[in-house]
């Protein structure tokens, strides 16, 4: 039951946030129903960490397609998490924007409608539902990737738009594939994640390396793969910065968890190539957006990459098979959306205090913002992967994993590529942070009003924002809570089953 | 009784052979009205081969397929683009194509053949009775509308062509996977709908900001050199 309550929460919340009522009516909705998702997550969490998969009750009709196992259940704790921080984000950042009300009402109903189609992927068993619920995601945050409504705000969004849907008609055809295959096996089993598993070695090979090409290829797109990765930075760059913490910190990775339940399958086909074509994606986008973040002009732009580069290090892990590196690729999953996250809520709270996305127009950031500028920085580090943080740890279990199996060249190449990742992302976070000269002459050569000399304070629901996320940056970095080793090892039996 | 599934094989192929024209005239057609109205003629023809299919082979899963096609796509989504999106767009004519229009037709043979050497393993790894056109034919509507969006710039030809992919995935997908859930067909369709209202929305706000719905045009953002990046700022 608690399941189809998840589900119903932010549905509700979206109609209560039109309700007329005062200004922080909306934020404050939007916020207590993250909330109350939250705890319901960490309790299915819980529980599927002792090894059991919740389902519904009600166990008829739609609702025999809703299951939720230990994997199901990480990301949908992960989704909980991310959503309730940038609840709470942009209560104090969007209230600093001067919005109407009415837009404001309109960002908080596409805030819910987007949380509610992130959890629908997870919670659903039905692949092709689960379809559905990838298009959706795309659909609902559409409209608050173009909020701005600049002109390279709609760009934005209509690339976003155009190019995942693209990407999903192609992963329709490769579904509809999948349940062709299912058909064939001679399976009279409901079409769900676990009985597909269960049918694989029935199945025509011919069909399931075919959807699982197109599904790889469609999904791959809305997962920002190179070279499908094109409207990425942009989507990624151009949203409120809350929004951004959530397309970026959870949507690529709950889309990326759909294309990991397709490798159990694929494991019963012999001689798939699913691993290589996996590693070899996963390489490529962690090689081209390396270099690529050593040349941005943008800072949201730079942690939009970083995420390209991370969905190739997971993709990549998950190719490598064996199942310490898919405890490794879960475990990041894990550190990649909460430190990114962070990473949104920091780029934020500096865009707030300087008015500007360019790299080069911040200077002397920690002068004019010591909290904005040590967030940038702390959340750098960590998203770099600097020792003692969640993304070090993870990245550790990969390589650890990968030099284990004798993966050398694949590992070699990825230490290679996340050391030029980490001089990129430090390179231009220290030139904004650290060095000298003022952001106030850009911000007056670029007509942005600054008041100069003055200090910027730092909303409070960003403050809080930032420092709960930034915990479990922190936390995962050394010590990861037996409940949640537990949860990452049930997640990991799934994956390498 | 033969005779009939004779005929039904038949007209479902002249009804599959024609939606492939479709797909060919929304690579090549300038009127974005005239591209929408290739977009209704081909959902009639997948409801049609839905309906064909249906009666070959006793299916009620495929009644309802092109129950929900006729209902959904040729009534409801040309009413919900008009409520949304600004008139404009149907005035629209686009000169200025990526490629022209012989190049562009050229290209999409070739992706037709492509399809159907693609759709060769598929047809092989199928039972006999499923290895119908609707197979090549329906990943030829899937290339060609993604070829439809990588080629225009207008509002209307993107969306369509959008649209069209899911028609293509779909008329392959009536003859595989026939006993899809209905309720997917359902959603799916919806979906469709939802993915015009949130573009029509869309292209409201790209006219009123940049006086066109030529939204191909958009082209500023990318890793530009720093200066240029400033002056865009600026």
């Amino acid at each position: 039951m608690s399941v189809v309550l998840l589900l119903l929460l932010p549905v509700i919340a979206a109609a209560l946030v039109l309700l007329p009522f005062r200004k922080l009516w909306a934020p404050a909705v939007t916020i207590a129903s993250s909330l109350v998702i939250l705890v319901l997550a960490a309790r299915i969490a819980w529980q599927a960490s002792q090894g059991e998969s919740v389902t519904s009750v009600l166990g008829t009709g739609f609702f025999k397609w809703i299951n939720v196992d230990s994997l199901s259940a990480l990301i949908l704790l992960l989704i909980a998490f991310v959503s309730t921080t940038a609840a709470i984000y942009s209560a104090g950042y969007m209230a600093h924007g001067d919005y109407s009300s009415w837009r404001l009402r309109i960002y908080y109903v596409n805030f819910n409608a987007f949380v509610f189609s992130m959890l629908a992927i997870p919670v659903l068993s039905e692949p092709t539902l689960v379809w559905i619920a990838v298009a959706l995601t795309t659909l609902t945050s559409a409209l608050i990737v173009s909020f701005e409504n600049t002109r390279d705000a709609l760009e934005a969004a209509w690339k976003y738009v155009v190019l995942s849907l693209m990407g999903a008609g192609m992963a329709l055809f490769g579904f509809l594939l999948l349940f062709a295959a299912f058909e064939a096996s001679g399976s009279t089993a409901a079409f769900t994640w676990n009985d597909l598993g269960n049918a694989a070695p029935g199945m025509p090979p011919v069909l399931l390396m075919t959807a699982f090409l197109f599904i790889l290829i469609g999904l791959g797109t809305k997962t920002g793969l190179v070279p499908m990765h094109a409207w990425l930075p942009d989507a990624h760059s151009q949203a409120p910065s809350p929004v951004c913490a959530l397309l970026s910190g959870i949507e690529t990775s709950v889309i990326l968890y759909v294309i990991m339940r397709l490798f159990p399958i694929m494991r019963a086909v012999p001689g798939s190539h699913a691993a290589t074509w996996a590693i070899v994606l996963g390489l490529i986008s962690v090689g081209t957006a390396a270099f690529l973040l050593l040349q941005v002009n943008d800072y949201k732009r730079m942690f939009a990459f970083s995420t390209v580069e991370h969905m190739g290090i997971i993709l990549t892990a998950i190719g490598l098979g064996a199942s310490n590196a898919n405890y490794g690729a879960l475990e990041q999953v894990v550190s990649h959306s909460v430190t990114k996250s962070f990473c949104f809520f920091a780029a934020g709270a500096v865009l707030l205090a300087v008015e500007t996305r360019q790299i080069a127009s911040v200077r002397g950031l920690i002068r004019r913002s010591p909290a904005a500028g040590a967030a940038l920085v702390f959340g750098g580090l960590a998203i770099a992967g600097a020792p003692p943080l969640a993304v070090f740890l993870s990245e550790f279990s990969i390589m650890k994993a990968g030099l284990a199996e004798g993966s050398y060249a694949v590992i070699g190449l990825l230490s290679f590529f996340i050391l030029i990742a980490f001089f990129g992302v430090m390179m231009q976070i220290n030139r904004m942070v650290f060095s000298a000269g003022n952001t106030e002459s850009a911000g007056v050569a670029s007509g942005v009003s600054s008041r100069p000399g003055k200090k910027f304070h730092l909303p409070f629901s960003c403050r809080l924002a930032l420092a709960i996320s930034g915990a479990p940056v922190i936390l995962l970095g050394f010590y990861i809570p037996p409940p949640m080793q537990d949860l990452l090892a049930h997640a990991t039996a799934i994956l390498t089953k | 009784m033969n005779s009939t599934n004779q005929l039904l094989d038949n007209l479902n192929a002249l009804a599959a052979a024609l939606f492939l024209l479709t797909a060919f005239g929304m690579v090549a057609m300038r009127q974005a009205r005239g591209v929408l109205n290739l977009f209704i003629a081909q959902s009639l023809l997948l409801s049609a081969s839905a309906l064909f299919l249906g009666l070959r082979f006793h299916s009620d899963h495929l009644y309802g397929v092109a129950l929900v096609d006729i209902i959904i796509k040729p009534v409801i989504i040309p009413w919900l683009l008009r409520r949304t999106a600004p008139a404009e767009i149907y005035t629209r004519r686009e000169v200025n194509q990526a490629l022209n229009i012989p190049t562009a037709l050229l290209a999409a043979l070739a992706l037709a053949i492509l399809a159907y050497f693609l759709a060769q393993p598929i047809l092989g790894a199928v039972a006999p009775q499923f290895r119908n056109p609707n197979v090549p034919i329906g990943i030829a509507g899937l290339l060609l509308g993604a070829f439809t969006i990588t080629v225009r710039r207008e509002a209307v030809p993107l969306l369509v062509g959008l649209l069209a992919m899911e028609n293509g995935a779909f008329l392959a997908g009536i003859a595989i996977a026939r006993d899809l859930p209905l309720i997917v067909e359902l959603a799916v369709a919806s979906d469709g709908l939802i993915v015009v209202f949130i573009m029509g929305v869309l292209t409201r706000a790209v006219y009123r900001q940049i006086g066109s719905t030529a939204v191909g045009e958009l082209a500023s953002l990318k890793e530009a050199p720093e200066t240029a990046g400033e002056e865009r700022t600026a």
